[in-house]
């Protein structure tokens, strides 16, 4: 099968004063090619652990990760990430970051700049290309960040909480980029995210991850994002169904809360 | 309500008045964005301490060994212009404190940033140089004179091998703490978008420690023209630190003070000369 295969992977760490973590506990998962993914769970869950293995920054203590079939070793440009924030380079222009993962592979420059400016269009950014980074705003700064990431043409998306330092606003207006992004590339995305609503949102999956060690606790089919394209995102998320859904994970999420204040104070 | 009245322009620029901005706020003390510049006594005090320099002149209130008149400071600026000091003109004794100063920055650059790079990219390095540089670091660069006359006499090298060490280790350490500095999602985001070791090096790790790097210069300059200084009044026959020392043993107080002064104003020349090269050539800083 194409698309990516996490098998068995455990993680632990060893922590410098002896003792030690168990990040991840046995996690198996399949995510066929074009499947958006998000992956929600209380702090402690693994959920970054689990992006950064599968991004080839750590080796997993045991299992591995597969992508179309060949072991992930290491990072590499098939798998582009976009993070939450101050991974742009700020010594370039917002041209210059687009164009980094082009440049870097040594690609014409007249393809590479017809690109750019391509990609500058669909994230909404024509006009800015020859600004810094630094004089955007956030949202602006991940509109670059996910440009840059497109640039490369990558078979998979890797996001760690790409909107998490954003105002509510804005970030619902993200979303729908992220959503009009997917549909229109077809890119495999795994979504690292700590709200509710963002994973019922975008996730054609919901992974529901669990701490202490970490695993997984539940995995939902959901219907929201493939009618994002059609309906309002405010239609869709104050549907009975998405907000009992809603209710039900986040109910979910605060016991497993709960549990972990009882382990700390008892 | 009836509208106070407004502070005029002027007594809002000598700082006098608040301006609209502080006039807005009902608690001031201990708000330090209400403190304005004051620059009404900053021209008082410059004006007063001029005043009392022409009026103790005028007096003879102080002997000429103490400190000059003003008469004949200027008398010797014209002098020391156009006739220079003991054979040389002023220019060239300026001229070669500076060029100094720049040859000991310029070396200590091209030795300590590949230096500070290596010792924080490879525990290798760090573990060989670490022990040199913390050592180092500490040791003010004028003890070192008696040794490097030994080694060198007192000629050129000497002044900027001096200088050089001064720099080294200043640089040494910017260079290495801009490496360190870099944010690890830049370096994973690079190497996600394809990026070889060497093009991280070139296009992440150099561009996120140029700052820092900087910061490293300017303080180079600084400390190299403090020492710069120092190390001609011990050694030198040419310099503004020999001439003041020169001056001194023939007891011209006056061009002891003119020395000083051009020494206050090269140093501040320099900070400002660096602050705008920074704003130029790295306008990125700070908003990573």
């Amino acid at each position: 099968m194409t698309g990516i295969a996490i098998d068995s992977v455990s993680m632990v760490f060893t922590l410098p004063g002896g003792g030690e973590v168990h990040a991840l506990n046995n996690v198996s998962l399949d995510i066929k090619e074009g499947e958006l993914v998000s992956v929600l769970g209380p702090s402690g869950c693994g959920k970054t652990t689990l992006l950064n293995i599968v991004a080839g920054f750590l080796a997993p203590t045991s299992g591995e990760v597969r992508l179309n079939h060949h072991t992930v070793t290491g990072p590499g440009s098939e798998r582009g990430m976009v993070f939450q924030q101050g991974a742009l380079f700020e010594w370039l222009t917002v041209e210059q970051n687009v164009a980094f993962g082009p440049n870097m592979a040594g690609k014409p420059k007249a393809e590479t700049q017809e690109k750019v400016q391509h990609l500058l269009d669909t994230v909404g950014l024509s006009d800015f290309g020859e600004k810094p980074v630094y004089q955007l705003s956030g949202g602006m700064q991940q509109r670059v960040a996910l440009a840059r990431c497109l640039a490369n043409d990558p078979d998979v998306i890797l996001m760690d909480e790409p909107l998490g330092a954003l105002d509510a606003l804005t970030r619902e207006k993200m979303q729908g980029l992220v959503l009009q992004l997917w549909k229109e590339t077809g890119k495999t995305i795994i979504l690292i995210t700590h709200s509710v609503e963002e994973a019922l949102f975008l996730g054609e999956k919901l992974i529901v991850m669990a701490p202490r060690p970490g695993r997984i606790e539940r995995v939902y089919e959901l219907p929201f994002a493939d009618l994002g394209m059609s309906k309002s995102p405010r239609e869709i998320k104050a549907g009975a169904d998405f907000v009992e859904k809603r209710e039900e994970i986040l109910s979910m999420i605060w016991e497993m809360e709960e549990e972990i204040m009882g382990q700390a104070t008892g | 309500m009836t509208d106070k009245k407004q502070p005029s322009e002027a007594a809002i620029w000598l700082g006098l008045a608040d301006n609209t901005f502080t006039r807005q706020k009902t608690v001031k003390f201990g708000d330090a964005s209400a403190v304005n510049s004051g620059r009404f006594y900053s021209i008082l005090i410059v004006c007063g301490l001029i005043a009392l320099w022409v009026l103790s002149s005028r007096l003879g209130l102080v002997k000429e060994f103490y400190w000059p008149t003003i008469g004949s400071t200027f008398d010797r600026i014209g002098l020391l212009v156009t006739e220079g000091f003991r054979n040389v003109s002023l220019w060239e004794h300026i001229g070669i404190s500076v060029y100094r100063v720049i040859s000991g920055v310029v070396y200590g650059a091209i030795v300590g940033i590949p230096l500070g790079f290596a010792m924080g990219l490879s525990s290798t390095a760090r573990g060989f140089f670490d022990p040199i540089v913390e050592f180092m670091r500490p040791i003010p660069p004028l003890a070192l004179i008696p040794l490097i006359i030994l080694w060198f006499g007192i000629d050129e090298t000497a002044k900027i091998f001096l200088l050089f060490l001064a720099s080294l280790f200043i640089m040494t350490i910017a260079a290495r703490s801009g490496v360190s500095s870099v944010r690890i999602s830049k370096v994973h985001a690079a190497y996600s978008l394809g990026a070889s070791k060497m093009q991280i090096l070139r296009h992440v790790i150099l561009p996120n420690a140029l700052p820092e790097i900087f910061t490293g210069l300017r303080t180079s300059m600084g400390v190299c023209w403090g020492t710069v200084v120092a190390a001609e009044l011990v050694a030198a026959d040419k310099g503004i630190g020999s001439m003041i020392m020169i001056a001194k043993n023939f007891l011209q107080t006056d061009t002891v003070v003119i020395g000083i002064i051009i020494i206050g104003v090269i140093g501040y020349a320099i900070e400002i000369f660096m602050r705008f090269l920074e704003r130029w050539l790295i306008p990125w800083k700070g908003k990573g």
